[in-house]
């Protein structure tokens, strides 16, 4: 056996997770009930067995078909572009919108190709400052805009 | 006269000064994201849809839609003077409009692309006023059985937009309403799929969705390739189009007005599908088909009326329906929902200011954008050789803010992160991301439906073909797939999506 086309075949391999995962879960876990009275399981169980369905035709497929490889995965932006939104969301109740902003700036500016300080800088200067006043300020949105535990904020 | 009559009371609203403020932000932002290449009307209503909680719903759904429309208008800016799309429904204007730019000719090809879509959008706000409020009652007869058989017309309708394999965007779509009814069923109070999370309860948020698969992934995705951008902005020396220029255009203009104006009406449509079909049908039909792809204005005047006709009516089957032909619909109406407004034919009936005034918004709107975008062409120029390193950092603040207020929750951040992941894996393994969209905004809706019709059915599955409406659906959406299916229209298909690629 020989996978002549990768990209379908990964693709026919992760709708058979999706949906072998959905018709399992749904199974052991929710009624399914019958056609007349739907369960909360009837309708994922439908689902995830059609999912696997359309996920063996590819993957089938792509035994019998010559495809595209699948092209190379760059890590780097990845995971820095997840990790500045997660480090974003999670440090915005500890820490207030500027480090949060000024976080989110610099980690996601280490994923593209060039990083300059002083840009970066500038930058996370300005969003922070747009930040405050458009969405804080003019839109009132209930953003900490410090850290918690600095007791007495000057800009509140 | 009943019409003439919603129409005045339509302007009465549009032309408030209050309401006239926010089309023209709408407006503004709708040309400056589609001006910029690499964040579309998508991320931008979805970033501004917790915002629009502070407005009152006409001011919100005249805003969010003056950024789809006006993202039309600033698309075909940066393809014909950078040949990069700034929008993926001005793809094919890239083709002739950049090499009308190149042979000096970027001034007519933008003035025609702003007239066309003026045209257009007039058109289209005629046609939607005339045609909804029929639709609309004809929607209220709809049962649980047509509704479901419209939505399943829908999906099929997404996946001929897609490209590549077929089965593959039909998995797509199955994935979308899968993660789409995760959260409390309805019906029976059991929490599906939420592994205890108690953030899941409510399933999951269709922004957050929308933001990873088409902001995160979008970003990740363009920070492989190295910047390059060469901007040809010396040919800008008049702006008129000559008398052989106007001869030539009128009837691509009409033309692809009637069909975008068609293609944005069904289901899964939209702008993107009515500009490629008004270019393959000029190239087909014109007497100068010879010299499309070496700057025919006809290759510039039809897509470019067609995608604005397009991204109109697709208005329609929102405002009738209930129903969001695409995902920027699906936006409009979880603003609508924001604003504890069901979306469904009786919003016309019960709000007829909010659907009116938005009618004849955008016809304001339209206007606004003919007068602005060209003087202002020079100004949008500039903001093209801001480079992407400032600009990626500066969209995500934006998103995260957006996610992180809908609930305030850093949660919300984390799934967002999660689905742009998933976006990236998508985007390599060739599988597109709009129609898991529509299936995720479908899915708690048609599980509904699908259950409500076998009930009043007792079981009987073949309700869906002896009710006359829902088995036209149907049948429909089956002729649909075999079109698709067969061998030439495949490659016609394929053609069609490898000039986008080139």
């Amino acid at each position: 056996m020989k996978i002549k086309s990768p990209k379908d075949f990964w693709a026919g391999v992760m709708f058979i997770a999706f949906g072998g995962f959905a018709v399992a879960w749904s199974m052991t876990h929710y009624q399914m009930g019958t056609a007349v009275r739907m369960g909360p399981g009837y309708f994922p169980v439908m689902l995830g067995g059609l999912l696997v369905v359309l996920g063996l035709a590819t993957l089938l497929a792509a035994l019998a078909m010559d495809g595209p490889p699948v092209p190379q995965f760059h890590f780097r932006p990845l995971l820095l572009i997840s990790l500045g939104c997660v480090a974003y969301g999670y440090l915005m109740k500890p820490l207030g919108l500027i480090l949060a902003t000024v976080a989110l700036v610099f980690i996601s500016a280490f994923g593209g190709h060039e990083f300059k300080w002083k840009e970066v800088l500038i930058l996370s200067v300005i969003l922070v400052l747009f930040s405050v006043l458009v969405f804080v300020k003019g839109l009132t949105l209930p953003f900490p805009i410090c850290p918690q535990f600095i007791e007495t904020c000057p800009i509140r | 006269m009943e019409i003439l009559h919603n129409l005045i009371l339509g302007f009465g609203v549009a032309v408030s000064p209050i309401n006239l403020f926010y089309c023209l932000i709408g407006c503004l932002l709708g040309t400056l994201i589609g001006v910029l290449p690499g964040i579309g009307p998508v991320a931008t209503i979805a970033m501004l849809l917790p915002i629009t909680f502070n407005l009152n719903p006409t001011s919100a759904l005249i805003m969010l839609s003056g950024i789809y429309y006006g993202a039309q208008y600033g698309g075909s800016t940066t393809a014909i003077l950078v040949n990069i799309p700034g929008e993926s429904s001005s793809v094919v204007t890239c083709l002739d409009g950049y090499q009308m730019a190149r042979q000096g000719r970027a001034g007519p090809a933008l003035a025609i692309a702003a007239i066309g879509s003026f045209f257009a959008g007039c058109a289209a706000t005629l046609l939607i006023a005339f045609a909804a409020p029929p639709l609309a009652e004809v929607a209220l007869k709809f049962g649980p059985a047509e509704y479901f058989s419209l939505m399943v017309l829908g999906l099929v309708a997404a996946t001929v937009l897609a490209h590549g394999s077929l089965i593959k965007a039909i998995a797509m779509v199955i994935l979308g309403l899968l993660l789409g009814i995760a959260g409390t069923d309805v019906n029976s109070g059991v929490l599906r799929f939420t592994f205890d999370i108690p953030e899941l309860s409510d399933g999951i948020g269709f922004v957050v969705v929308a933001m990873g698969m088409f902001g995160t992934a979008e970003i990740i995705a363009n920070l492989e390739m190295k910047e390059k951008r060469e901007i040809f902005t010396a040919t800008l020396k008049t702006l008129f189009p000559t008398k052989q220029d106007w001869k030539r255009s009128w009837q691509p203009i009409l033309r692809g007005t009637a069909l975008g104006s068609f293609l944005g009406i069904l289901p899964g449509g939209g702008a993107l599908l009515a500009s490629f079909g008004a270019y393959t049908l000029e190239k087909k039909i014109s007497k100068y088909s010879h010299e499309f792809g070496k700057g025919a204005i006809e290759g510039v005047a039809g897509p470019e009326s067609a995608n604005n006709a397009g991204a109109q009516t697709s208005f329609i089957p929102m405002l009738t329906l209930g129903i969001p032909g695409n995902a920027v619909m699906a936006l409009m109406i979880g603003a609508l929902m924001i604003q504890g407004i069901a979306p469904g034919p009786q919003v016309m009936n019960e709000k007829p200011e909010l659907f009116w005034g938005l009618i004849a918004s955008m016809w304001v709107g339209n206007l606004m954008l003919v007068v602005l975008n060209l003087p202002l062409i020079g100004m949008w120029i500039k903001l093209l050789s801001v480079p992407y390193r400032y600009l990626y950092p500066s969209i995500l603040v934006f998103m995260a803010i957006g996610v992180y207020s809908l609930s305030n929750n850093a949660f919300d951040v984390l799934i967002m992160a999660v689905f742009g992941i998933l976006g990236y894996l998508c985007v390599k393994l060739e599988c597109e991301p709009a129609p898991m969209i529509l299936g995720f905004i479908l899915g708690p809706l048609m599980e509904e439906n699908l259950r409500r019709a076998m009930l009043l059915s007792r079981g009987d599955p073949f309700v869906f073909v002896t009710k006359p409406i829902s088995a036209g659906f149907i049948f429909a959406s089956v002729i649909l797939l075999i079109i698709v299916a067969l061998p030439n229209i495949r490659k016609k298909r394929d053609e069609a999506f490898a000039a986008e690629e080139t």
